[in-house]
């Protein structure tokens, strides 16, 4: 599973891309796999404000609904609304077309760094 | 954790690299390369499913057919040998027991049913029948089933049994060889397309398997199965069909014989119910808001809730978010259905959602 050293995770398997004080946030390349080919994702409002643990939305695949949860505190910026007409860019590319939200954050979080995460799927394997 | 079942063809799926996973206490694979890329491959090309999980249930002895009359809805005195039917099994109530199909062979019947229903089905067969002279055995472990279904299905199969496969007619079967070795080939499926269900030795599926895999078959799991079904509005039980349920509400009354010769359990249940008519119909929907309508979400009829989903996902054929619901029998045009706490618009439409072109 494709594990990027630049980016932090969730044990909820969301990864975050933290630029200043803006971050990006998607699902890992192991949770877009256990899901299977995602068919729909609901997405959240800009504005919307969220502390660390909320759940923001959700990932259905052909077979299941995975809920989303947010690594960080801060008000949605922006949301990835070509997921909403091809949600399959989240199997395609989960790093980078398949992101799902941006917000501007403000509350630390508990992440793990990619070792942490990685160390995180061979125990779950 | 009790051990899974293995079928004959499990070291076909781990090579493979299929995600397994249990069902109805058998370790199956849901999927391969992926659900939509198979679903595709079944109503485009051919798919190759393992579905040697379903029970077998032979029935032989001079009552063999008499009890078939008693348990089955269908009248199966109609069926010649050689030809095959689905079936409902109700309870008295009408509620229903499981939902099969019966193959009539020289000499007895093989019943296939549902692999989460086979014990509960073998002593519902055995207690309604002791006062008969029949014989009801469990086969299931004696074969492997292979389901090959899609437009190329007839074209992959007929190199390897060498026989006319044209003239099979549909819900027809043959006792015949596949590759040299003995066979049944039924014009049976569970999606929509032309295809066929082969039963085999155990000892001969794998070698099988992998000659129509060869020949342009893309194996296809659980997941697929699933979906294509839904698509053709199939029934699947557990989901459209329980003992709750009649299969007159599920939209199955061309398997309910309710004037054939010898009354069957629940038939007294079922005249009734069709004079007095449905406490629930089965009804295809399209959703026309965004979401997925899942089994169990609510639905409202008028604002009300009145209704439930039984099977939904988004059509990997038609690229909508389709589902099946029961809803009161009057009830036609625009619904609700109630996604996570979300009211979503929804319109009744006719089933099946997919029909193949005919040839």
């Amino acid at each position: 599973m494709n594990v990027p050293q630049d980016l932090k995770y969730t044990r909820t398997h969301e990864w975050v891309r933290i630029e200043g004080d803006a971050a990006t946030i998607g699902i890992t390349d192991h949770a877009q796999d256990e899901l299977g080919d995602v068919v729909f994702v609901d997405l959240p409002e800009v504005g919307t404000s969220l502390s660390p643990g909320d759940s923001f939305g959700s990932v259905e695949s052909v077979k299941a609904v995975s809920d989303l949860y947010s690594p960080l505190g801060g008000e949605i910026t922006e949301v990835n609304s070509i997921l909403e007409e091809s949600p399959e860019k989240i199997n395609e590319d989960p790093y980078g077309e398949g992101w799902i939200i941006r917000l501007r954050y403000s509350g630390e979080a508990d992440l793990l760094s990619p070792e942490d995460y990685q160390r995180l799927l061979e125990e779950e394997r | 954790m009790m051990s899974l079942k293995r079928t004959p063809l499990h070291g076909e799926h781990e090579r493979l690299g299929a995600r397994l996973v249990e069902f109805a206490g058998w370790e199956m694979p849901v999927q391969y390369e992926g659900i939509k890329a198979e679903h595709q491959a079944v109503r485009t090309r051919t798919g190759l499913f393992d579905v040697s999980h379903m029970g077998e249930v032979a029935f032989r002895g001079p009552d063999a057919g008499r009890a078939l009359q008693r348990l089955l809805t269908r009248d199966v005195s109609r069926l010649e040998v050689g030809q095959a039917g689905y079936s409902a099994v109700c309870l008295e109530s009408g509620g229903t027991v499981d939902d099969v199909i019966v193959y009539r062979r020289e000499g007895d019947f093989l019943v296939v049913v549902n692999a989460a229903n086979r014990e509960k089905d073998l002593a519902h067969f055995r207690g309604n029948t002791s006062d008969l002279d029949v014989e009801i055995s469990d086969e299931t472990e004696d074969w492997a089933l292979l389901a090959l279904q899609g437009p190329e299905a007839e074209s992959i199969l007929k190199p390897l049994c060498g026989g006319d496969l044209s003239t099979l007619g549909r819900y027809r079967f043959s006792e015949t060889a596949v590759d040299g070795r003995p066979a049944v080939i039924a014009r049976t499926g569970y999606t929509g397309e032309d295809g066929f269900e082969i039963f085999l030795r155990p000892e001969d599926a794998a070698g099988i398997w992998r000659k129509l895999i060869e020949a342009g078959a893309t194996p296809a799991g659980l997941g697929a199965r699933d979906t294509l079904r839904l698509e053709a509005g199939m029934c699947l039980y557990g989901n459209e069909l329980d003992e709750e349920t009649t299969p007159l509400e599920a939209g199955i009354s061309f398997a309910v014989h309710l004037d054939k010769p010898e009354e069957f359990i629940g038939q007294r249940a079922l005249r009734q119910e069709k004079e007095k008519g449905l406490k629930k119909k089965l009804v295809g929907f399209e959703l026309e808001g965004r979401g997925v309508a899942r089994h169990g979400h609510p639905v409202r009829v008028v604002g009300e809730e009145r209704g439930v989903v039984t099977s939904g996902t988004v059509s990997p054929t038609l690229g909508r978010p389709i589902g099946l619901a029961y809803v009161p029998p009057q009830t036609e045009g625009e619904i609700e259905v109630v996604i996570r706490g979300r009211p979503v618009p929804a319109r009744i439409v006719p089933l099946p959602f997919y029909s193949r072109k005919q040839s």
